[in-house]
This record gives structure tokens, sequence and C-alpha cells, in this order.
């Protein structure tokens, strides 16, 4: 099958010309990478909504937080690495701590920014910002859907960070697919076990899925794009209906959405939980594709993942 | 902050502390909120009785200013460096609302060794921001010890127009210098204006003066009595006028 490609920083830059011509609250701010997130399309077609803040993520975090407090929707934007490392304390005491309504973009996150190195391949920024009280967290799954979720949490109160990649990558969704932040997504449904991936393995679980179709199990693939507030209630059911999961990210094991949904589980409805993700290291220059490969983020993880779930519960 | 507050330049009403467009006070240098409290339950922000429950579990007042949880505060700090970002963004909003208001950010000397306020200045002077007011506290002591000891912030006056912005001069403790220098901000229309007040830690105390030790402890009872005696004593003494003599050095005398 041919996928579409879109690069998924695309949609923010098409979402955030949406709201910049239909709502005066709208700042758009970036950190001298306005030409990578895209905000260069505000620059050019709303340049009164635009703020260059120069190579100052911090003091781009600070200003958000100002600007929210006198009612401006402000999205802040970086790279992922820069505006979750760099800024943390920002975010943490200026934003989170009085839950104001400020919007950061995480973009070129995970292994899509690939030759730049270990340093610019942010691993890690769910975890911190999950951590974080208030805050709530989006891992759309293609472009069509980072234009849904950036729009769509305009109208959620209080911080909130989604990240995306930098290269074109498959689009799985349509114009027509619901997007609901907090709310799960079923991609198909199952009863040997459940998939739970979000950002770009969702591509690579709807493949393990058919993969393991061949071998003659049925997996239940949902698609988790909002890791903080947690659709607890899906997660659990179906968890419960299969008796094994697998989490899927382009992210460290620890702390993402793999960890979200065993801490979910493990005080609620204990299952073998298998996390597919980066294990607890560095990343290296390298094309996404040979990134992900030799991380093992690939749907052969995913299916190999399924299968020890699997065996596990059999194991009781 | 006594210049700001009971002279009427800070424009903001305890009926009505949220209203928009209101001058705002960030004060960056968290650790003095005690002051601000004093100040804001004097001018009926919230009740006197308040000031006693300092510090204490479900207190209106938290040991560092918290934004939403005390009326009249207008930043969460606690964490240095981070109040020039928030006033500029403040000052944005504003600007983009057509809102009148000005916003104050009050910073230590010592915390000028925080890397973001000079990113954020850059901003301020970048933007024109000239609603913005930023005040050091310039009383050349920090935790540690003295600012010059440890990592020399002077000349701070230097650093700040070369950022481009109007730099004003005060006796921090004259309270008719203080405002001279808030009316010279207002007056300067094209660029944010900084005042920077010369202090003396503890000023008008004789054990407390210029001494780091008492940068956050509480005195006891009988050092508060002396304390206060002398601060009445020098306000009646006229060879004693406040705010001429500003001394560099560190006295590090023992607690009494």
């Amino acid at each position: 099958m041919l996928m579409r490609m879109i690069p998924p920083r695309d949609g923010y830059g098409k979402a955030l010309l949406r709201l910049c011509a239909e709502d005066s609250r709208i700042v758009v701010l970036d950190a001298d990478v306005a030409k990578s997130t895209r905000t260069i399309w505000v620059k050019e077609q709303f340049p009164a909504s635009f703020i260059d803040m120069g190579v100052s993520e911090q003091d781009m975090i600070g200003t958000a937080a100002g600007l929210a407090m006198t009612g401006m929707i402000p999205y802040a934007s970086t790279y992922s690495a820069f505006l979750t490392g760099r800024a943390y304390d920002q975010i943490r005491s200026a934003v989170c701590h009085d839950n104001l309504n400020v919007k950061m973009a995480g973009a070129h996150a995970g292994f899509s920014v690939g030759p730049e190195g270990a340093i610019h391949q942010s691993l890690e920024d769910v975890a911190m910002m999950r951590v974080l009280p208030n805050m709530a967290v989006v891992v759309p799954c293609d472009a069509l859907q980072v234009e849904k979720a950036v729009y769509a949490i305009r109208d959620v109160p209080g911080p909130c960070f989604v990240r995306f990649g930098r290269e074109a990558a498959p689009v799985v969704t349509d114009a027509d697919t619901p997007f609901e932040p907090g709310v799960a997504r079923l991609i198909r449904d199952g009863g040997d076990v459940a998939i739970f991936a979000n950002g770009i393995m969702v591509y690579e679980a709807i493949k393990a899925g058919e993969m393991l179709a061949v071998r003659g199990y049925t997996a239940l693939i949902a698609d988790i794009h909002t890791v903080k507030p947690l659709d607890a209630a899906f997660i659990l059911s179906a968890a419960e209906k299969t008796g094994a999961v697998v989490t899927a990210e382009e992210h460290q094991k620890s702390g993402g959405l793999g960890g979200a949904v065993a801490e979910l589980l493990s005080e609620n409805a204990p299952a073998p939980v298998m996390r597919v993700g980066t294990d607890d290291i560095y990343g290296e220059s390298g094309s996404p594709e040979d990134l992900m490969r030799k991380y093992g983020l690939t749907a052969e993880q995913i299916v190999a993942s399924a299968l020890a779930a699997m065996a596990m519960k059999r194991r009781g | 902050m006594a210049g700001l507050y009971f002279t009427g330049i800070f424009k903001c009403s305890p009926e009505y502390p949220d209203a928009p467009g209101r001058d705002r006070f960030i004060m960056s240098k968290g650790h003095g909120v005690p002051a601000l409290y004093s100040i804001l339950s004097r001018l009926g922000f919230f009740g006197r009785e308040h000031l006693k429950s300092l510090r204490k579990i479900d207190s209106l007042l938290q040991g560092h200013p918290r934004y939403g949880a005390t009326p009249g505060i207008d930043f969460s700090a606690g964490s240095l460096g981070q109040g020039l970002s928030v006033a500029n963004g403040i000052a944005l909003g504003y600007r983009r609302q057509g809102l009148q208001g000005r916003v104050y950010c009050l910073m230590g000397d010592g915390e000028l060794q925080e890397g973001q306020i000079w990113e954020a200045a850059l901003t301020t002077a970048q933007l024109g921001l000239h609603q913005v007011c930023a005040i050091i506290d310039n009383n050349h002591v920090q935790l540690d010890g003295s600012t010059a000891s440890i990592k020399k912030m002077e000349p701070i006056a230097d650093k700040w127009r070369s950022f481009g912005w109007h730099v004003i001069g005060a006796q921090g403790h004259d309270l008719d210098d203080v405002q001279r220098a808030y009316r010279a901000a207002m007056a300067e229309m094209r660029r944010p204006s900084v005042i920077i007040a010369e202090t003396i830690k503890g000023k008008g105390v004789s054990f407390m003066e210029n001494n780091c030790e008492w940068h956050s402890n509480a005195p006891t009872r009988e050092e508060l009595e002396l304390a206060l005696t002398e601060i009445r004593e020098e306000r009646s003494d006229p060879a004693a006028k406040m705010g001429v003599a500003v001394h560099h050095g560190l006295r590090l005398k023992e607690r009494a």
C-alpha cells in the first residue's frame, strides 16, 4: 500500500493559520526556528500575531506566561528537546504551577531530526511534561491529527504540550477522522492483545496488527494520542478484554505512554504490559528510518512484544 | 515598594485586584514577599490577621508569592530570574489589547546572576516595551556573602544601558527620591526603564545591616524589640537621614 506522506510540522503551521485568522487572542512565539516549525507561515500572513524571541527558550516561556495572564493564548514553539529541557523550570513554575493557558509545541520530536544527532532528539519530553501538575500532553499520530489537535487545544483551558515530528510521515487518518482531546481512538478491535500507540508508532502498530492477523491473532489497536489526561476507562476496558498489553511510542520506555499505561493497569487491572520504545539510551546521527530500525521502534518489535505479552498471559 | 504603593503611582485597587489593564507588580525576588504582604494588608487587599499565618499550613500567605492564592499578588516567584520575562509578556498582552497598565518588576542584584534576566532584558528593549519598569534592589549582598566577592555585578547601570534601557539611579531608602525615579520612568515613552535603587539590607538595625545572615532569618522577640527601637530612633534623628549612606562592606556580626 502506498502511503500518503506529510511532515507533521505542516499540520502545526496550518492549524496556527486557522487560529490566527479567527481568534485575536492567539500569539505565536518561536525561538529562532520559525522556518523549521512552520511558524514562519504565521509570520508571513499574520505578522501582528507573531513574535520571534530569538535563541531564548526560557524567556519565550516566561513571556508566554505573561501573555496568558492578560487573557491571550500563546503558542510557544521550538524543538521539543530545547523547549522541554532548557525551559523546564519556566514551564514548571511560571506556567503549570499557575495553571496558565499556555500552549507549547515540541517540534522535531523523537528521531525525526535524525541527522542532527542525539542532543536534538527528544526522547524524554513526554515523561518530563507528563509529571507536571495541570499539564495536558498530546502526541498526535500524523500531520492531519497534529492540525486537529493544535486547533482543539485552544478550547481546553490550561497548559498543554503537543509534540510532533519533522520528516514526512505516513498519514494514517483522514479529514473526517474524529479527534477529541483525552478520548482514545479505536483503530481496530481484537481480543488477543491490546496495542496502545501514539505518534508515528501508530503506523507501526497498524502494520503489526496485520502481521499478527497472519499468525492468527486478533489485536485491538488504539491511538492513545492524549497521554495526559489518559483515557483510563478505555484502556482498562481494552486491557481487561484482551489480558495482554503492548505500548509503542517514539520515546524512552520509561515515563511516557508505556509508563502511564503500566501505572494505570498495575493499580486497577494488572495485566502483562510490554513496552516498545528506546531503552534508556541516547540516539545518534542517522536517517529517522535507520534510527527507528536500530533502536527497535518497528512493527516487528511490536509483534515480538505482543507474542511475549500473550505468552505471559497464558502462563497466568 | 512603599514608593509605589503608598504614593498613588501604582494603579490597582484592593476592591478590584483582578481588574484587566491594572498596573502589575512582579516580585521576581520572591523571598522579599513578607514586605509586600505587609503593604497589601495595610491597603486592604486582605485582612491584617492573615499576617500571623505566614508560611503556615493552609495560609493565604505562602513563603514565596503565589499567583491566584493571595489578592494583589501578580506572579508566583521562588525560582529566581523569571519575573522580567513574565512582565514583558504582560506588557505585550496589554499592548495587543490597547490597555494602558504598567508593569513593575522588582529584582535583586544577586538575582541578576540568572541568565534569563538578560534574555528578557534584550526582549524588553527589542520590543520597545516602555510600560515595563524594572527595579533593582541593589543591596550588594546575596545569600552566601557580598555580591562583589561571589559574582561581581557592577557596573550594573552600564550593563542595563548597553542592553538598551533607560537607566535611573535612586536612593532606595529615600521615599522622595524613589518617587522621582518612578515618575522619570513613566515619562520615558520609547525605552523600558530600570531604577537601580541603592539599598542597605537590614537598614536601620545595627545588627542586621549588610549582614547576609539575616537574609531569611526571623528575629527573636528581644531582637525584634531592639530592632524596632533602633528604627524609631533613626527616624527621629535628623542626622541619620534615611538613604544617605550606602555601606558596601559586609559586616558579618554574629547574631546576638
